[in-house]
């Protein structure tokens, strides 16, 4: 029972898998262009495994903002997963702490979609061990394949790949903001502290995106509760 | 680099697991207040916002590389291409710029 769990899991986890692959090919070349060796680009993502925060911290390595900055930031960027982690609670087959402690660790925002959105009363815990598992190969995999892929590349390439972050990024917003107002104001509003923070050089860019964060997210809260529609 | 890569990488691992492990270990059937879970939903929509902007359009010290890099991205999105499209895409169009150059 336990092994078919842990199969259909693994079946289930492969769309991510392949999702992963170009993103994760892209952090690699991406960390080899900021100057980072392959053992390092793949430890982080054999110890951090969130694909977000991994991107922000090379864009922030670049800019030269400080590690202490860089470690908090992360821990906004990833503080949603507290929810997802909170409704998975719910979801998931009760069982020992430990082994909920270990998959814990693999809860992405894909992987949670994936188990949030499975079928049944209750995901078994083998199944959710399928899932993150091989997305997990495939990201760290596919980590150290881009940073070896990259030494290879022409200039002109690795100058034109410096959008790839930028574009990931448009890229998961864009269909966000179909038909939902609240997260356009979202983005407008934390665009616009931001470069009110850059164009002025109040803050420095770490601090800056995380401010403008909490900001508008705090902000827009306000206005759609208010609105009494939220 | 040095070995302050290795205690951010650390410091980043505690920080991303933290939130991931506390409420499927210890916080097992408690409810966060209402407007502290619409505030957090909120979040990874305006961290995209505040990390594209204005960031994107000085990826390169030519600002044109920024400016082609963006639209090429936006049109895109729009168009309702996947997001592996809209990497390789936005790279694809940099990539003939720059030969152009």
């Amino acid at each position: 029972m336990q092994a078919r769990d842990f199969s259909a899991g693994l079946k289930a986890g492969t769309s991510i898998a392949i999702g992963y692959f170009p993103i994760a090919l892209t952090f690699g070349l991406l960390a080899k262009t900021t100057g980072l060796t392959i053992l390092e680009a793949t430890a982080m993502s054999i110890f951090v495994f969130a694909g977000a925060a991994q991107y922000i911290s090379l864009s922030l390595i670049a800019s030269g903002v400080s590690p202490t900055v860089i470690v908090l930031n992360t821990f906004i960027v990833n503080i949603r997963h507290f929810l997802m982690t909170a409704s998975l609670n719910e979801k998931m087959e009760p069982d020992s702490k430990w082994k909920k402690a270990l998959y814990a660790f693999g809860v992405t925002d894909e992987t949670f979609s994936i188990l949030a959105t499975g079928k049944g009363n209750r995901i078994p815990t083998a199944f959710a061990a399928g899932v993150i598992l091989i997305a997990y190969g495939s990201w760290v995999t596919f980590t150290a394949v881009g940073h070896r892929v990259g030494a290879s590349l022409p200039l002109f390439l690795q100058a034109a790949m410096s959008i790839a972050l930028y574009a990931m990024f448009v890229g998961l917003l864009v269909p966000s903001m179909r038909g939902n107002r609240k997260v356009v104001m979202l983005a407008l509003t934390a665009a616009l502290f931001n470069s009110f923070f850059y164009f002025t050089g109040l803050l420095a860019t770490g601090w800056a995106i995380l401010v403008a964060t909490l900001a508008s997210s705090i902000f827009i809260e306000i206005v759609y509760a208010r609105k009494g529609k939220s | 680099m040095d070995a302050w890569y290795w205690w951010m990488i650390l410091g980043m691992a505690i920080v991303t697991y933290i939130p991931r492990a506390i409420p499927l270990t210890f916080l097992e059937g408690r409810e966060l207040p209402k407007p502290v879970q619409n505030v957090l939903r909120n979040i990874p929509y305006a961290v995209l916002g505040a990390l594209i902007f204005p960031a994107i359009f000085f990826i390169q010290e030519n600002i044109w590389f920024g400016v082609i890099g963006a639209t090429a991205a936006f049109g895109l999105a729009f168009s309702g291409a996947n997001v592996m499209i809209v990497v390789l895409g936005s790279i694809a169009v940099l990539a003939g710029f720059s030969l152009l150059l």
